[in-house]
């Protein structure tokens, strides 16, 4: 019995015929993942671009409340991080596991240093009344009336930027198991698909980044100053 | 394994435009460009995932069903927000009571 069977390794468990069919295979099953993701945070996007068309004048100028340099800052501090991940892979590529180690360490940081802007971000939000709910909501420069225009905005704001923000939890979550297995040593040339796939949900929490920084800050701010 | 290694000096160069388009996009911002500022963020925007999915998501070295996959993605976006919008843009139009 079994006199076919071969020993069942990290890089070819016993269903794939393949190293490369099983890597292809996780590969697939991510990119599947991150289209629901797309289709989660799309209908975030179309609720956003209905609203923003209906009113405007009250986003443009919500938008300039919120403090752009801090998010153009955020927005670079993204882009390292999914540089050192990107580099993270290059290492897992090239077996060289301290590499793997420190390029996700660098990773984690500049998650942890996005997180930090964003939570210094929310709480100007709250000592500015800019919280939709509040009884003492108030944003300047607009009529009573367009108030509740006004907290539209800030409701779309703090959900599309919080789910944001819990995807980046998610993914500092990832990277401290990826960092712990690759101190294990479990990650080698012919074995590193966790650090791939974990690359590709890091990279994609940037690219809707990409597309809520200038949506959310960045809507004529030259009517502002 | 047809496993393909980039350079280093490639995935600086990526790097190194996407902060250039983020400044590009944020200065752009401060001028009136009237109907067009959205255009141009968006553009930018789409340019910026470009090159993240082709090079750091490493799409350009994919295997053919992953890359239709992930199209396939895009033209699902593309229905949920064309069909929502051919709503919301077009209520107005006909004059029907309740918009």
């Amino acid at each position: 019995m079994a006199n076919h069977v071969h020993a069942e390794t990290l890089e070819l468990r016993e269903q794939f015929n393949t190293a490369e069919q099983q890597k292809d295979a996780s590969t697939l099953g991510m990119w599947i993942f991150l289209i629901t993701e797309v289709m989660f945070f799309g209908g975030m996007f179309a609720a956003y671009t209905v609203y923003r068309r209906a009113y405007p004048e009250v986003f443009a100028v919500a938008s300039s409340s919120l403090n752009a340099v801090l998010g153009a800052i955020n927005t670079g501090v993204l882009l390292f991080s999914s540089f050192t991940m990107v580099m993270a892979v290059r290492a897992g590529q090239l077996g060289q596991r301290n590499m793997i180690i420190l390029f996700l360490i660098l990773t984690l940081f500049f998650g942890g240093v996005f997180l930090g802007v964003k939570a210094i971000e929310w709480t100007e939000k709250f000592e500015e009344h800019h919280i939709p709910g509040q009884a003492a909501f108030h944003l300047e420069g607009l009529a009573p009336d367009q108030q509740g225009h006004a907290q539209l905005f800030f409701s779309l704001y703090f959900a599309m930027t919080g789910l944001h923000a819990l995807h980046m939890v998610v993914g500092v979550g990832l990277l401290s198991f990826l960092i712990w297995q690759a101190k294990k040593g479990t990650y080698s040339t012919t074995y590193f698909t966790p650090v791939d796939v974990g690359g590709l949900y890091w990279h994609f929490v940037d690219i809707i980044w990409i597309f809520l920084f200038p949506l959310l800050y960045l809507i004529d701010r030259h009517l502002g100053k | 394994m047809s496993e393909h290694i980039d350079s280093t000096k490639t995935y600086v160069a990526v790097l190194l435009t996407l902060l250039a388009l983020t400044g590009i996009t944020t200065a752009v911002a401060y001028v009136d460009l009237g109907p067009f500022s959205v255009v141009v963020a968006l553009v930018i925007a789409v340019c910026k995932m470009l090159l993240v999915a082709l090079f750091f998501m490493h799409i350009r070295h994919s295997n053919q069903l992953t890359k239709l996959v992930v199209l396939g993605g895009l033209l699902w976006l593309g229905i949920l927000l064309v069909l929502t919008l051919s709503d919301f843009i077009t209520r107005g139009w006909t004059g029907v009571p309740g918009k």
